[in-house]
């Protein structure tokens, strides 16, 4: 048991970056590295590497999700995984020419929603190899897998389609 | 009041100047001087409150948790009650009506709904992010990542339904900006042409930096009251007569392809080939209009409101809402504002302050900021509070306030009337 009247911070030269003195604004960092589980929708993301595209369909009432659930939306009964077909059209579209921070180097690109036949709800998902110019709604487009997996949605990206 | 329990009023309001970044004042003193506006424009004080609702969207925003009780604590409310409500973009009009449900429970006679954001302590990219988290991680985000892509999608499926134009489009940012010169309180007032809106720069495809809404800083705190504590403290309460809410599935991708829910003056011939809401609607917008007029007694919208002041993220969202809210029918909503059905003289003036797009869109405060204006419009006291009447709606005596979150998940609507 020893006080020690003299006690004294140690001096750092860590300072501070300064934007402004009055009012007096400071920068401030936050960084984080999440442990996302992807949990139920897991299948979705490793199916993807073997270049296939999975949906939802209700066990109960036999609606069918182009972007997989675990429960249906409309009664609520758990879903079974459904293959998708690799080809669909185009619903409606868009290009980006900004966007948020962590995808603004990405831009210009396009995003579009897909239908595809006999399933009653859109994916969302970039397109490449057309411009917004090229773009129309009922294109048909082709799902395009890429072989380095990053386990995101964007594995699975669209390019037109002859018809 | 039809939604049951007590008649609630709104007896007082106040607004910060909403603008891009004011770093002198933080969130609490935002909302400490709108909240003492709102006090001294009545003459009541802090004791005469019950207790509170805290209106704001993001934690990311100023990395604070509890910025809800750091403004109760900040305004002398401490002990009394309170919680804070949050459903983003339509974080304000689910704490307004929280705030009705309150004094309507019997629980406050005097209740204050605060709402606060700032949105200035990241760069407008970065905020992009935080807002576009507000969309699935797993599916949404991680491929568009930007809500104005969102919504340019659905203003693509617009337009294809129903032939709706970009420069129909465009109408809605020169009738909003140029609303707002006579608005004190708005971020943006412009006085702009079509051409000028087409021109600006394309952000995602059919939406220019024109047809999208800002980032802000502000605070807008409204007061209500039980119909007793109401006409004590008030000479011109107004009544909310009604309020409805309405969700939808947070994935765009997900939303079905049903059949229109119908208002009173709508019949299901009007919509034969139209799968409903698709991307292209909001039947979380139409289901709170549904709750809302249902409540207020409102069978024909358009005849029997006088004004509204509704969320107007983006030029292509105020179309599709005239729409859900049946101030016209689905597919008109091009030609509604065309026509200048819409203008601040038009049949229904709608967003006379400027809306979002020009009054800004701090978001926690934006849904009481719209009550704040419609407040006053139906107090007739506009040029009492903006020191020049040119945004008076004449003879305004009902309104509607639309709040609304996500690509459409939770809209609320809210139906105010003059009493006297």
């Amino acid at each position: 048991m020893t006080i020690d009247y003299d006690a004294k911070m140690p001096e750092t030269q860590n300072g501070t970056e300064v934007y402004n003195t009055d009012p007096l604004i400071v920068k401030s960092s936050y960084e984080i590295d999440y442990i996302h589980s992807y949990a139920q929708d897991s299948e979705f993301f490793r199916a993807l590497g073997k270049k296939k595209l999975m949906g939802s369909k209700c066990k109960s009432c036999g609606y069918v999700y182009a972007t997989p659930r675990g429960h249906c939306m409309i009664c609520g009964a758990e879903t079974e995984w459904h293959q998708l077909p690799n080809e669909g059209r185009i619903h409606t579209f868009t290009t980006c020419y900004f966007g948020s921070e962590k995808f603004l180097p990405e831009t210009p690109f396009n995003l579009i929603m897909v239908e595809f036949e006999g399933v009653d709800s859109l994916f969302m998902a970039r397109l490449i190899g057309a411009s917004l110019e090229d773009l129309k709604i009922g294109m048909k487009v082709r799902a395009r897998f890429k072989r380095n997996l990053t386990f995101s949605p964007t594995d699975v990206y669209f390019v037109p389609q002859k018809e | 009041m039809k939604n049951g329990g007590r008649d609630v009023y709104m007896v007082s309001g106040g607004v910060t100047k909403f603008t891009k970044s004011n770093p002198a004042m933080d969130f609490r003193l935002r909302t400490k001087k709108a909240f003492d506006y709102a006090l001294n424009d009545i003459g009541i004080s802090v004791k005469d409150i019950d207790g509170s609702v805290a209106s704001y969207f993001s934690d990311h925003f100023q990395r604070q948790l509890m910025s809800g009780i750091m403004a109760q604590d900040y305004l002398a409310l401490t002990p009394k009650p309170s919680k804070r409500v949050e459903g983003g973009g339509a974080t304000g009009g689910l704490a307004f009506q929280t705030g009705v449900e309150e004094v309507a429970s019997g629980r406050m006679d005097v209740c204050a709904v605060y709402g606060f954001e700032t949105m200035s302590h990241v760069n407008t990219w970065k905020g992009n992010e935080f807002i576009a988290l507000a969309s699935d991680t797993n599916f949404d985000y991680p491929v568009g990542g930007f809500y104005t892509g969102y919504y340019a999608m659905m203003a693509v499926r617009h337009m294809h339904e129903y032939g709706t134009t970009v420069e129909q489009l465009a109408k809605v940012s020169v009738k909003n900006h140029g609303n707002a010169l006579h608005n004190p309180y708005s971020q943006s007032p412009m006085k702009i042409t079509v051409e000028d809106v087409r021109n600006s720069t394309m952000v995602s495809y059919p939406l220019t930096r024109l047809d999208v809404c800002t980032m802000s800083d502000g605070a807008a705190v409204a007061i209500l009251a039980s119909e007793e504590k109401a006409f004590e403290m008030s000479d011109h309460p107004v009544k909310i007569t009604g309020i409805g809410t309405g969700t939808d599935t947070m994935r765009l991708s997900d939303r079905p392809f049903l059949k229109v829910p119908l208002l009173p003056n709508e019949k299901e011939s009007d919509y034969k080939n139209l799968k409903y809401p698709g991307v292209h609607s909001f039947r979380a917008g139409r289901s709170a209009a549904i709750e809302a007029y249902r409540n207020a007694g409102i069978t024909d919208p358009l005849e029997e409101i006088d004004a509204v002041e509704l969320h107007d993220a983006y030029t292509s969202s105020e179309i599709q809402t005239y729409e859900d809210l049946g101030l016209c029918k689905y597919g008109e909503g091009g030609h509604f504002v065309e026509e200048g059905k819409a203008d601040l003289n038009g049949k229904v003036s709608v967003n006379p302050s400027g809306g979002l797009l020009a009054s800004g869109h701090p978001v926690g405060a934006t849904g009481i900021m719209q009550s704040v204006f419609m407040f006053w419009q139906l107090q007739h006291s506009i040029k009492k509070h903006f020191k020049d009447d040119a945004l008076q709606v004449k003879n305004a005596k009902r309104g509607l306030i639309h709040s609304h979150a996500g690509t459409g998940t939770y809209v609320t609507v809210s139906i105010m009337e003059a009493v006297k």
